[in-house]
C-alpha cells in the first residue's frame, strides 16, 4: 500500500539531476518572441501623453502594445474586473504596467521598455493605512463587522482590561522561480499557454476574455512551479494574457519572464495589517470580551483582498473560545501593489492579533503566557487522544471514530487497510467560533500538553529566567503558540475538484487532476492515492501536467485544499474504474464484485490471482471502459460572508510550536535558538512530505515576523525590490535545534482522503511563536509591555526595548 | 549546441569567440561581452538545470563549478569562462560526491519545488570537498554556514542540512 509511505517527491530524481523542466526550460519553438512591460514610475496620476517611438525604434523590437491596441478585455483581475493589464488613463501604483514590448530577446525587450516616455500628471498617492483612512479609500464601502455575545455588557463586568495596537508587515513570496508564461499559437486561433500558475483555469478564462475567444480555444498547461505560496494564484494572469495577446497579434510564440526586480515591483504581496485590540478578562486570565479592529492594506485593486480580510476575521479567535467578541475589518485601498494571496491568506494576521492579546494579558497579570492561553483554549472535542475517549462531560460523542485511542496513525494504518470510516455525526454544538461554527474537532489542549511535555517547556522557562538574571546584555525568551486553521475555501463553490484517470492495457495508469504542483508534493500524494486504489506500485502511475483540456473548470490550488479536493476526485475516478474491472471479472468467474481484491500489483478473484495488467487486458477485451473522470465536492460547508455566519470550513488543522530566542539588548539583534513543533496532519498521506511542509512553513512564518521587511518610500516606490535588500531566512537563520514532528495521534474526524489533514498553510502560523518569544525576551528589560511590532527586525526589537524601559 | 539567442543591439562585431568545456564537452561559441555565464549555459549549451533566481548574486540558484571553484553563474560573464572547465548539475553525477549527494537529497526530502536544488548541490559539493574528517560527526553549524548563501524558500533547510550531514558522515567513515 502506497498511502502513508514517506516516499520522496515524485520529481526528486529529476531535480537532483537538473532534468526537471520548469517553464523557462521548455525548448521554445523557433521565432519565439520575448516580452517586457514598461512600468510606471509614479504611484498615482493621470496619463496625459504617451510617446513610445523610441521603444518601437529600439533594436530587436517587433511590436509595442498599449491599452488601446488590445483586442478584448483589458483585465487580469481574479475578482471584479478592476485590474487592467495595461494602464488605461489612470495610474494606480508605482510599478504598474503601462505598455507591453514584444521583442526578439528578453534583454532587447527589457532594454526597450525603459525607453518609453509616458507623461503622467501626478496626484498625491494614498500609501499608508492612515492616509487611506483619512481619504476613506476602501473596498466594500464601510468596514465589515461581526459580533458574538453582548460585548459591552461583558466589558462592563470584566475585572481587568488591556488595549493596544500591533503593526504587522506584509511579505514578499520570493518563490525562487519568478513569474513566467509562454504562449504558442496553433491553428484556427487556438492557443496553448504554459503558465507558472496555481490557477490554470483562471489563466484560461482571462486569456479567453482578453482575446474575445471561447475558452475552448485556449488550453493552459502547468507542469510545475518553482514555488508559489499564493503568489501565483492571480499574479500570473498578466503574463499569460500578455503572451496570448502578443502571440495573437504577431502569430509567433511569445514568452514573458519577470526579472526579479520587476517581479517584486509589479506583483502583490501578503497584506500588511494594523490590528487594534481591547480585551476584558478575569484575574485568572480568562477572556470575557475582545474587540479587534483590523486594518488591511489591500493595494490598488481588489484582487483577493475580500476573502483574505474575511479569513483574518475568521482566525481572530485562533484556538481560543471567545465568549463575547466584536471584529471590525477595514479593507483599505492604497496606491501600492495589489496585495494578494500568501500562504495563510489573512489567517496569520488574524492569529497574530489574538496571540498578541494573550501575551499582553499575561504580561499584565505577571503570569506565564502559556497559562493564560490554556485557560482560554476551546475544549478538546473528546477527552485525551483527540481521536477517542469521552471527556466526561457527556456532551461530545466519539462513538463514530473507529480506531482505538492509544494507537498512533502509523499503527492504526496498519491495523486497518483501505476501509474509510463513516462520516462523523455531530452532537449539538457546545462551543462556537465568533462566526457561529461549532468547534467539534478541537485537539489543541492535548497537542499543547504533548509538546510542552516533550520539549520541557516549564523547566526551560525556569532555566531561562535564571540565565537571564545573570546575563545583563543578552536575554533569552521562550513562547508556545497554538494554531487552529480552518480548511476549505470560504467561497463555498470553489470547494470542488475533478480528475481524469486512464488505465492502459499494460496496467500502467495515467493520472490527471486540477491541482497544480508547486513543490508541496501534491502530485505524489495524489499518485499514492491512485496506486493505493488499484493496489499497484507507485511507479505504475504517471503523473501528468495540469491541463485545462483534461480537467476543466478547476479551482486554484490554494487554501491548503489541493490534496483534500484532488485526492478525493482521483479516488472517485479510480474507484469507478476499479468497480468496472471488478464487475467484469466477477462476471467471468461467477463471483461477487466485492470478492475481487486489488493488492500488490495483482487482482484476486475466486481463487485466481492475475496481474493488474492482465486484469486490465481482460476488461479491455470485454469492452469495459478503462477511463473515468472523478469529481468531488466538499460536504457540509455553507457560509454567509455578509452576515459572517455559517460553517465555512469542513474541519480545522491544529499544531503548536515552542520557540526560544535570544536578543542583544544593546543592538536589538536576535536569533532563534531552538524550535519544537508538533503538528496535526491527521493520518498523513505521506509523512515525509508533510513534515517538509511543517518545517518550511515555520521558517517562512518566522521570516515574515522577523527579517522580512518591506519598505516603501514616500513616493510609493518599493525600495526593497530584490533579495539584496529584502531578507528571507537563510540556512544560518533557522534554529540550531529544530525538533519537528507530526502528531502521532492525529486523525481527521471528517471523512477526508484517508483521514488526512491539509498541511500547506497551517504550519506557517507556527512561526508566530518566534514573535512571542522575542516579546518575552524584551519584556525582561523593564515593566512596560513591549508591544513589539512585526517584522521584529533589530530596529523594532530595539524600539521595544526602549519602550519597556520607559515608565 | 542550443539555439542562438538574438543578440540584437550587440551586432556581430561585438561578439567574442570563446571555448568552454561544460560537463566534459568542448563548446565553441561567439558571445556578446555582457552575456552572463548562466544565460550562456542555459541558452547556448542548452543545459537548463542551472536556474536563475535573482540575477544579482544573492539567491545562489545559479551556482556552478568553474575550474574547481563554485561561482555564481549570474555574476560571471561567459567571456570570462573562456578556456575554463565548467561543471553544472547535469554533470554532478560524474563528480566525487555528486552521486552520494543526489541520493541523499532524494532520500532526505531535501527539496520541494526543487528550484534551489542544483545550486544547493553545488555548494554542498564544495563543502564536502573542504571538510576534514572529524571524529565528532558532521558539523551541522558549519554546513548551515556554508550553504547560507543559497536560498531555499520551501524546505526550511532542515532536510538539506540532514542530507549533507549524511554524506559528510559517510565520507568520514570512508564510504565515499
Ligand atoms: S541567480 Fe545568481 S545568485 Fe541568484
Ligand atoms: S525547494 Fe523550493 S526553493 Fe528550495
Amino acid at each position: 500500500m502506497s498511502v502513508a509511505k514517506p516516499l520522496p517527491h515524485d520529481a526528486a530524481r529529476l531535480h537532483v539531476t537538473g532534468t526537471a523542466r520548469y517553464l523557462d526550460d521548455i525548448p521554445t519553438p523557433t521565432g519565439c518572441l520575448s516580452l517586457a512591460f514598461g512600468l510606471s514610475d509614479v504611484a498615482r496620476g493621470t496619463i496625459t501623453a504617451t510617446n513610445l517611438n523610441a521603444v518601437r525604434a529600439a533594436p530587436g523590437v517587433v511590436a509595442v502594445i498599449t491599452a488601446d491596441d488590445l483586442p478584448g478585455a483589458n483585465d487580469v483581475s481574479p475578482s471584479v474586473h478592476d485590474e487592467p493589464m495595461l494602464a488605461d488613463g489612470e495610474v494606480h501604483y508605482l510599478g504598474q504596467p503601462l505598455f507591453l514590448v514584444v521583442a526578439e530577446s528578453h534583454l532587447a525587450a527589457r532594454k526597450a521598455a525603459r525607453l518609453g516616455k509616458v507623461v503622467i500628471t501626478p496626484q498625491d498617492p494614498i500609501l499608508t493605512i492612515d492616509q487611506a483612512l483619512e481619504e476613506d479609500s476602501r473596498f466594500e464601502g464601510g468596514p465589515v463587522i461581526w459580533t458574538k455575545g453582548d460585548i459591552e455588557a461583558a466589558f462592563r463586568t470584566a475585572p481587568k482590561s488591556v488595549e493596544g495596537t500591533i503593526e504587522i508587515g506584509g511579505q514578499e513570496h520570493f518563490y525562487l522561480e519568478g513569474q513566467v508564461a509562454l504562449a504558442i499559437p496553433g491553428e484556427d486561433g487556438d492557443l496553448l499557454i504554459h503558465s507558472s500558475t496555481q490557477h490554470p483555469t483562471e489563466a484560461q478564462h482571462k486569456v479567453a476574455e482578453a482575446l474575445g475567444t471561447p475558452m475552448h480555444s485556449v488550453r493552459v498547461e502547468t507542469r510545475r512551479m518553482g514555488g508559489g505560496f499564493g503568489g501565483k494564484e492571480s499574479q500570473g494572469n498578466a503574463l499569460a494574457v500578455a503572451c496570448a495577446v502578443a502571440a495573437a497579434q504577431t502569430g509567433r510564440p511569445c514568452k514573458m519572464r519577470y526579472d526579479r526586480d520587476d517581479d517584486m515591483t509589479i506583483t502583490g504581496k501578503r497584506h500588511d495589517f494594523r490590528i487594534k485590540y481591547r480585551a476584558g478578562y478575569g484575574a485568572g486570565g480568562r477572556l470575557l470580551a475582545v474587540e479587534f479592529t483590523q486594518y488591511a492594506r489591500c493595494g490598488w485593486s481588489q484582487d483577493l483582498s475580500l476573502p483574505v480580510a474575511d479569513r483574518a476575521m475568521l482566525h481572530a479567535d485562533n484556538a481560543y473560545d471567545l465568549p463575547a467578541v466584536r471584529i471590525e475589518s477595514h479593507r483599505l485601498k492604497t496606491n501600492t501593489q495589489s496585495a494578494t494571496a500568501f500562504r495563510g491568506f489573512g489567517g496569520p494576521q488574524g492569529m497574530v492579533g489574538i496571540e498578541r492579546v494573550m501575551d499582553h494579558i499575561a504580561h499584565d497579570l505577571g503570569r506565564d503566557p502559556l497559562e493564560v492561553r490554556r485557560v482560554n483554549f476551546y475544549d478538546d472535542a473528546i477527552g485525551e487522544g483527540g481521536a477517542s475517549g469521552a471527556d466526561g462531560s457527556g456532551e461530545k460523542s466519539d462513538d463514530v471514530v473507529p480506531e482505538p485511542a492509544k494507537l498512533g496513525w502509523r499503527e492504526r494504518r496498519k491495523a486497518k487497510k483501505a476501509a474509510v470510516a463513516p462520516a462523523v455525526t455531530t452532537e449539538p454544538a457546545v462551543q462556537t467560533t465568533p462566526y457561529g461554527m461549532a468547534v467539534e474537532d478541537c485537539v489543541v489542549n492535548e497537542i499543547v500538553a504533548d509538546l510542552a511535555g516533550t520539549a520541557q517547556y516549564d523547566a526551560r522557562r525556569k532555566e531561562i529566567a535564571e540565565w537571564n538574571a545573570k546575563s545583563p546584555i543578552l536575554k533569552r525568551g521562550i513562547a508556545l503558540t497554538p494554531v487552529k486553521f480552518g480548511i476549505s475555501f470560504t467561497l463555498t463553490h470553489l470547494n470542488q475538484a475533478g480528475a481524469l484517470v486512464h488505465v492502459y492495457t499494460d496496467g500502467s495508469v495515467h493520472l490527471n487532476h486540477g491541482g497544480t504542483e508547486m513543490g508541496q508534493g501534491l502530485f505524489q500524494k495524489v499518485a499514492q492515492v491512485a496506486a493505493d486504489r488499484f493496489g499497484i506500485p507507485i511507479e505504475m502511475v504517471k503523473i501528468t501536467a495540469t491541463d485545462t483540456a483534461k480537467v476543466p473548470n478547476t479551482s486554484a490550488t490554494a487554501a491548503s485544499s489541493g490534496t483534500d479536493l484532488n485526492g478525493m476526485a482521483v479516488k472517485a475516478a479510480c474507484d469507478e474504474i476499479r468497480d468496472r474491472i471488478a464487475d467484469c471479472l466477477a462476471d467471468l468467474h461467477q463471483a461477487q464484485p466485492s470478492d475481487v481484491w486489488f493488492e500488490d500489483g495483482h487482482v484476486q478473484v475466486a481463487g485466481n490471482r492475475l496481474t493488474f495488467a492482465a486484469a486490465a487486458g481482460i476488461a479491455y477485451e470485454n469492452r469495459v471502459s478503462l477511463s473515468a473522470t472523478g469529481f468531488y465536492k466538499t460536504p457540509k460547508v455553507e457560509w454567509d460572508r455578509v452576515a459572517g455566519k455559517g460553517r465555512p470550513f469542513l474541519y480545522f488543522a491544529y499544531g503548536a510550536a515552542i520557540s526560544e530566542v535570544v536578543i542583544d539588548t544593546l543592538t536589538g539583534e536576535n536569533r532563534i535558538l531552538r524550535a519544537d513543533i508538533l503538528h496535526d496532519a491527521g493520518a498523513p498521506l505521506n509523512p515525509a512530505i508533510d513534515l517538509g511542509q511543517v518545517e518550511g512553513g515555520y521558517v517562512q512564518g518566522a521570516g515574515w515576523l522577523t527579517t522580512e521587511e518591506l519598505v516603501w518610500d514616500d513616493k510609493g516606490k518599493l525600495t526593497t525590490h530584490a533579495p539584496s535588500t529584502y531578507k528571507i531566512p537563510a540556512a544560518s537563520d533557522r534554529p540550531e535545534v529544530f525538533n519537528v514532528a507530526l502528531w502521532e495521534k492525529g486523525l481527521n474526524r471528517e471523512n477526508t482522503i484517508f483521514r488526512s489533514k491539509a498541511v500547506g498553510e497551517p504550519p506557517l502560523m507556527l512561526g508566530i511563536s518566534v514573535l512571542m518569544a522575542l516579546s518575552d525576551a524584551v519584556a525582561t528589560g523593564g515593566k512596560t509591555y513591549p508591544a513589539l511590532n512585526a517584522p521584529a527586525t533589530s530596529e523594532q526589537v530595539m524600539n521595544a526595548i526602549i519602550r519597556v524601559r520607559s515608565e | 549546441m542550443g539555439r542562438v539567442e538574438y543578440w540584437g543591439e550587440h551586432g556581430m562585431s561585438d561578439l567574442h569567440k570563446i571555448s568552454v568545456t561544460i560537463n566534459g564537452e568542448a563548446i565553441r561559441a561567439s558571445v556578446p561581452a555582457r552575456l552572463n555565464l548562466v544565460d550562456f549555459i542555459r541558452t547556448e549549451a542548452g543545459l537548463t538545470g542551472s536556474h536563475v533566481g535573482c540575477e544579482h548574486g544573492v539567491c545562489g540558484a545559479c551556482t556552478i563549478e568553474v575550474d574547481g571553484a563554485m561561482v555564481r553563474g549570474c555574476l560571471m560573464l561567459a567571456v570570462q569562462a573562456d578556456g575554463a572547465t565548467v561543471t553544472t548539475v547535469e554533470g554532478f553525477a560524474d563528480s566525487d560526491f555528486g552521486p552520494a549527494l543526489q541520493e541523499a537529497f532524494q532520500n532526505n526530502h531535501a527539496l520541494q519545488c526543487g528550484y534551489c536544488t542544483p545550486g544547493m548541490l553545488a555548494s554542498a559539493l564544495e563543502y564536502l570537498r573542504g571538510v576534514r574528517s572529524s571524529a565528532t560527526g558532521p558539523d551541522r553549524a558549519a554546513i548551515r554556514d556554508h550553504i547560507s548563501g543559497n536560498y531555499c524558500r520551501c524546505t526550511g533547510y532542515q532536510s538539506i542540512v540532514n542530507a549533507i550531514a549524511e554524506v559528510a558522515t559517510s565520507k568520514a567513515e570512508g564510504k565515499s
